[in-house]
C-alpha cells in the first residue's frame, strides 16, 4: 500500500478548500434571489436608492443583535433576553439623555458599560453556576422587561436630542448636489481593500506552497466583488450616501468576521461550541469564554438600543418586543447550528438581510403582517430543514466510503465522493 | 468460500445464509460481494479490520439499510428475507445490539425491555405481568437486578445485559452483538462471554463482532473474515479438551490484514536518559463523594526517552491519577507536587500544564479529545494555536500545511485535512488525537487507553508513533488494562490498585501473572 505523496496531498487539500468556500455562496445565493424576485415583483421598488437606505436603517439593530447572537450560538447557548435589554438600554440612556442631561458622547460610553454589566450578570450564571442559558436568559427577559417598565414608568421619553438620532438616520457629511462624493470614495476604498485581501491570502498560499486557483479565477472573483461594493455605493449615493449606522455596521461586520476566522480567540469560541470538554482539555479556559461571549452579547444589544431608541427618537417600555427572535431566527437562517460549533458572522448577517427583503418586500408589495409572519416562519423552517438534509446527506455516504478508498488513494487520487459536510465550511471561513 | 467442512447442525441447512452481497454508498462500495453462512445454534464470530464492512453488512442483514439498496440475498432457514426496516427483521427474529447501547437510562429495567412492545390491555400497561416476565428473563441473563431499578443506576456490563434481555423478550433467534465487550472490564466481559455460551445451549445463534481475539478465540465455532468489504474465508474452531481452540491469533490476524504481522510490538530504539518527570505524594478526592481518596500518595518517576506502563484494573484510579495531574482536570483537594527537571511545574490548570509540557490523550476521545464536527486541521491545532497564530492572529496557510505534515506523520487515512473527524474510523480518529498532542510538541505524553476499539494494522502504527516519540527523547505514560500491550510496549511498569502504586517492576523478567498480582493487591497499606 503505498502512501500518496505530500503533493498530492497538498493539492487534494487544495481542491477541497477551494470546494468549501464555493459552498459558502449558497446562502448568498439565495438571498440574491429573493432580492431579483421582489425586485420583479414591486416592479423595481425594491432596489431604488431610497428603498436600499431604509432597508439598511430599518435592520441595523436586527443586524447587530444576529451578530452577537451568533457568537451566543455558536458557544452552544442562546439569549432570549436581547429585546428586554435593548429596552432597558434604550430607556436608560434616554433618561440619563433628558432628565439628568448628560451629552449624547457620555451617555453613549455609559450605555454600552450597562450592557457589558447586563451580559456579565447573564454570563456569570451561565458559565459558572452552570444554570443553562435557556433559563437565565429567559429571567433576563422578564427582569429586564420589568426593569424597563419601572424606569421608565409605564411612560415613553421622547424627544431626544438630534445627535443621538444622527447615530441612526444621519448620513456622512458633505451633503451636495447630485451624487454623494464621500460614498463613492469609501466604496471605491472598499473595494481596493478587498481586492487587496484576496490577492494577499492568494500569494501566502502560494508561499507556504499550497495550490491556488488560475489567477484568472482569482481576478474574476475580485472583479465581481469591485462590480457588488460599487454597485451598491453608486445605488447609496444617487440617494443621501452612505448612513451613519451602515459605517458601523460595515465596521462591525468586518470586525466580528476578522475575529471569528482569523484569531485565536474565534477558534477558542468555535472549540468551546464544538465540545466544552474537549476545549478544557486542549487548555482553553471554556467558562471564561462563554462567560466573555455574554459580556459581548450585553454589549451588542446595549448598541443596538441606542440606535432602536434614537430611530424611534423615543425610549418606550415595549421597544424591542421579540427582537430576540428575529436575531435567533437570522442566525439559523444563516447556517448555525443549535448544538454549537457551527456559524459565521457573514452567515448571520445574510439571514439577517433574507429576513429584511423579506419583510420590506412583502411589505412593498402590500402583503399584510398576517402572512408576513407566516412565510418568514416557513422559510426558518426551510432553511433549517434544508440545512439538516444536506448535512445527513453528505455523512451517510461517508462515514462508510472511507476505509475502502483510503487503499485506492495511493493509485488515482481517492474518491473525493458524495458531497462534503458543510460544517467545517461554515465553522472554518465565513 | 464458505465451503469447508461444517460439523452437523440443525436439520435444513443454516439459519442464515446472505449471498454475494454488494451495498454501494455514494462514490465508494462498501460491500462488494459478501457472502455469509451462519449454522443453527453458533456461535459466529465477524472479524476485520475497521471499515472492513462489518457495520454495514450488519445493518443489511437488521433492515437498517432496507432490501432494494444492496444486491444479492438473505436467506433465513432457506426463505427469502427483504427486510424494509428493523422492525422487519425483528419479525424473523434477529436482533441486533450496538456498541452504542439503545436503552433509556431514566426509564426502569422492565420499562426499558418491553419498551415499543408493553404488556398492556386496551393500551394500560400490566404492571404485574411484565415485571414478572422481567424478572423471568434478567434471570435468564444472569442478573441479579429488580426490574424497577432506572437503567441510570446500572453499571455498563449490566447494561448490556439488560439488552440482552430485552432482544430475548422479543424472541430472537439470531443475536448480534457489535463490540459488547469493548466497555466491560474483565470480569465483566468473562461473564458476558458464559453468557453467550448457555444461550447458545438454549437455541440462540449469535453473530459476534469483537476485535478481542482471545474472546473470540474462547467462545467462537467459526469465524468469518473481512476484508475490503469482500468475504476473505470462514474457518471453523475447535477447542481440544483444555480450550486450546484450533486456529491461532496469528492465523486470524493475517486473514484480516492480508499479511502476517510479524511483531505486533514495534522494537524498542533509543537511549533511557535520566529522570525528567518527578510526580511525589499525588493525591486525589473524589469530586462528589468528600474525603474518599481516588488516588492516594502516588509517587512516580519517568526517564527521558523511557515509557513507563500504568497498569490496574477498571477503577483503580489510573485515568484519576492522569487527569488530576493534568491540569486538575478531576477530582478535588488535589494535592501533591510535580517535578520537570528537578523544579516544581505549575498544573494548577490544563492551560498551565500543557505549557509545562504535559500532554494527554483521553480514555474517551470522542467527548474528550475531539471536536467532532469540525474538521482534520482545526482539531489538529487545537491545543496548540499559538504555533499557527502571531498576536492572536492565526496564519490558515500555515495551519493547512501543518496540519497536514501531522497528519501524514501520523498515517491518517482520510480524503484531506479538510475532512471531518466524525466521519473517520476509530483508529483514524485516535490518530488525530495523537496528532493533536503531539503538535503541542509535549515532554510528558500520556496515554489513556490509546488502543481501545481500535484494529489491529492502526493499533500497530500508533505504537510505532509512540516509539518514535520516546526514541526522541520524551517521556511517555501508558495506561492500558491490556497487559499485552503493557508488557509489549514499556520499560518500566508501574501496577496501581484502589488509588495506590502497589508494584514497580521493569519489563524484563515480568510476565502478566506478576503484574495481575501486584494490581489486586489490595488492604496491605505501607
Amino acid at each position: 500500500m503505498k502512501e500518496p505523496t505530500t503533493t498530492s496531498r497538498l493539492s487534494r487539500l487544495g481542491a477541497a478548500l477551494m470546494r468549501d468556500n464555493a459552498r459558502q455562496y449558497g446562502m448568498a445565493i439565495a438571498l440574491v434571489a429573493i432580492i431579483v424576485l421582489f425586485q420583479i415583483l414591486t416592479g423595481g421598488l425594491l432596489l431604488t436608492p431610497l428603498n436600499v437606505t431604509n432597508l439598511i436603517m430599518q435592520n441595523s439593530y436586527i443586524l447587530i443583535l444576529a451578530i452577537g447572537m451568533m457568537l451566543v450560538i455558536v458557544t452552544g447557548h442562546i439569549d432570549l433576553s436581547v429585546g428586554s435589554v435593548v429596552a432597558f438600554t434604550g430607556a436608560v440612556s434616554a433618561i440619563m439623555l433628558t432628565s439628568w442631561g448628560l451629552p449624547t458622547v457620555v451617555v453613549v460610553p455609559l450605555a454600552l458599560l450597562l450592557g457589558a454589566l447586563i451580559g456579565a450578570w447573564q454570563g456569570f450564571w451561565i458559565a459558572y453556576v452552570r444554570v443553562p442559558a435557556f433559563i437565565v436568559t429567559l429571567a433576563g427577559m422578564l427582569v429586564f422587561r420589568g426593569a424597563t417598565l419601572a424606569v421608565l414608568g409605564g411612560e415613553s421619553i421622547a424627544p431626544l436630542p438630534a445627535n443621538l438620532r444622527s447615530l441612526s438616520s444621519g448620513f456622512l457629511p458633505l451633503q451636495g448636489e447630485g451624487l454623494h462624493l464621500p460614498t463613492l470614495v469609501l466604496g471605491a476604498a472598499g473595494a481596493a481593500a478587498i481586492v487587496w485581501v484576496q490577492w494577499r491570502a492568494r500569494s501566502r498560499s502560494i508561499g507556504h506552497g499550497l495550490p491556488v486557483p488560475p489567477a484568472g479565477v482569482t481576478a474574476a472573483s475580485s472583479a465581481v466583488v469591485v462590480a457588488a461594493v460599487l454597485a451598491f455605493t453608486y445605488v447609496l449615493a444617487q440617494y443621501n450616501g452612505l448612513p451613519v449606522v451602515g459605517v458601523l455596521l460595515i465596521a462591525l461586520i468586518a470586525g466580528y468576521s476578522f475575529v471569528m476566522r482569523s484569531t485565536t480567540m474565534g477558534r477558542r469560541v468555535y472549540a468551546v461550541g464544538g465540545s466544552e470538554q474537549a476545549a478544557a482539555l486542549s487548555g482553553i479556559r471554556t467558562q471564561r469564554t462563554t462567560f466573555w461571549v455574554f459580556v459581548n452579547m450585553g454589549v451588542l444589544s446595549a448598541l443596538a438600543g441606542l440606535v432602536f431608541t434614537a430611530r424611534l427618537n423615543a425610549a418606550t417600555p415595549g421597544a424591542g418586543t421579540m427582537f430576540e427572535l428575529d436575531a435567533i431566527a437570522a442566525a439559523f437562517i444563516g447556517g448555525a447550528s443549535a448544538s454549537g460549533g457551527v456559524g459565521t458572522v457573514v452567515g448571520a448577517v445574510i439571514g439577517a438581510l433574507v429576513m429584511g427583503v423579506l419583510n420590506n418586500g412583502m411589505s412593498l408589495i402590500g402583503l399584510g403582517v398576517d402572512w408576513q409572519q407566516l412565510i418568514k416562519g416557513l422559510v426558518l423552517l426551510l432553511a433549517v430543514a434544508f440545512d439538516i438534509y444536506n448535512k445527513r446527506r453528505a455523512t451517510s455516504g461517508r462515514s462508510v466510503s472511507l476505509p475502502l478508498t483510503r487503499r485506492r488513494d495511493g493509485n488515482g487520487g481517492g474518491g473525493g465522493g458524495g458531497g462534503r459536510t458543510p460544517a467545517p465550511a461554515r465553522a472554518s471561513s465565513s | 468460500m464458505t465451503d469447508q467442512e461444517r460439523r452437523p447442525a440443525a436439520p435444513g441447512g443454516p439459519l442464515l445464509l446472505m449471498r454475494d452481497i454488494q451495498k454501494e454508498f455514494p462514490g465508494v462500495r462498501a460491500l462488494d460481494g459478501v457472502s455469509l453462512s451462519v449454522g443453527h445454534g453458533r456461535i459466529h464470530a465477524l472479524m476485520g479490520e475497521n471499515g472492513a464492512g462489518k457495520s454495514t453488512l450488519m445493518k443489511v442483514l437488521s433492515g437498517v439499510h432496507p432490501a432494494g439498496s444492496y444486491t444479492g440475498e438473505i436467506l433465513v432457514d432457506g426463505e427469502p428475507c427483504a427486510f424494509s426496516g428493523v422492525a422487519d427483521s425483528e419479525r424473523a427474529g434477529i436482533a441486533i445490539i450496538h456498541q452504542e447501547l439503545a436503552l433509556i437510562p431514566q426509564l426502569s429495567i422492565s420499562e426499558n425491555i418491553f419498551l415499543g412492545h408493553e404488556r398492556s390491555r386496551f393500551g394500560i400497561v400490566d404492571w404485574g405481568s411484565t415485571h414478572a416476565r422481567a424478572r423471568e428473563l434478567l434471570r435468564r441473563v444472569g442478573l441479579d437486578e429488580n426490574p424497577a431499578t432506572p437503567v441510570s443506576a446500572l453499571s455498563v456490563g449490566a447494561r448490556q445485559l439488560v439488552e440482552i434481555a430485552k432482544a430475548l423478550a422479543k424472541r430472537v433467534r439470531l443475536l448480534i452483538l457489535d463490540e459488547p465487550t469493548s466497555a466491560l472490564n474483565e470480569v465483566e466481559s468473562a461473564r458476558l462471554l458464559e453468557l453467550l455460551l448457555d444461550l447458545r445451549e438454549q437455541g440462540v445463534t449469535c453473530i459476534l463482532i469483537s476485535h478481542k481475539l482471545n474472546e473470540i478465540m474462547r467462545v467462537c465455532d467459526e469465524v468469518t473474515i473481512l476484508r475490503d468489504g469482500r468475504t476473505i474465508e470462514t474457518l471453523a474452531v475447535e477447542r481440544d479438551a483444555e480450550g486450546t481452540p484450533s486456529v491461532d491469533e496469528d492465523r486470524v490476524i493475517r486473514g484480516m490484514v492480508g499479511r502476517a504481522l510479524d511483531q505486533r510490538y514495534p522494537d524498542r530504539t533509543g537511549e533511557i536518559g535520566p529522570v525528567r518527570f518527578e510526580v511525589r505524594d499525588w493525591t486525589v478526592d473524589h469530586p462528589a463523594q468528600a474525603g474518599r481518596r481516588v488516588v492516594d500518595g502516588a509517587h512516580l518517576t519517568v526517564r527521558a526517552g523511557e515509557v513507563v506502563g500504568m497498569a490496574g484494573l477498571m477503577g483503580a484510579g489510573r485515568t484519576e491519577f492522569a487527569m488530576s495531574l493534568f491540569g486538575r482536570s478531576y477530582g478535588r483537594h488535589v494535592r501533591g507536587t510535580v517535578l520537570k527537571d528537578g523544579t516544581e511545574l505549575d498544573t494548577s490548570g490544563v492551560a498551565e500544564a500543557v505549557r509545562g509540557g504535559i500532554a494527554y490523550v483521553p480514555e474517551d476521545r470522542k467527548t474528550l479529545g475531539l471536536l467532532l464536527d469540525d474538521d482534520i486541521r482545526h482539531n489538529t491545532t487545537m491545543a496548540a494555536l499559538g504555533r499557527i497564530s502571531r498576536h492572536g492572529v492565526l496564519d490558515p496557510g500555515l495551519e493547512a500545511v501543518e496540519a497536514e505534515r501531522m497528519s501524514e506523520r501520523m498515517r491518517v487515512r482520510s480524503h484531506g485535512t479538510t475532512q471531518t473527524v466524525r466521519t473517520l474510523s476509530g483508529g483514524n480518529q485516535q490518530k488525530v488525537v495523537l496528532g493533536k498532542w503531539m503538535f503541542t510538541q509535549p515532554d510528558l505524553l500520556i496515554l489513556d487507553e490509546p488502543t481501545r476499539g481500535i484494529d489491529v494494522g492502526a493499533k500497530y502504527e500508533i505504537y510505532l508513533i509512540v516509539r518514535q516519540l520516546a526514541a526522541a527523547g520524551a517521556c511517555v505514560l501508558l495506561i492500558s488494562s491490556e497487559l499485552p500491550e503493557i508488557l509489549g510496549m514499556c520499560d518500566r511498569i508501574y501496577t496501581m490498585c484502589e488509588g495506590r502504586i502497589t508494584g514497580e517492576v521493569p519489563r524484563a523478567g515480568t510476565d502478566q501473572e506478576t503484574l495481575m498480582r501486584l494490581m489486586t493487591r489490595t488492604g496491605d497499606r505501607p
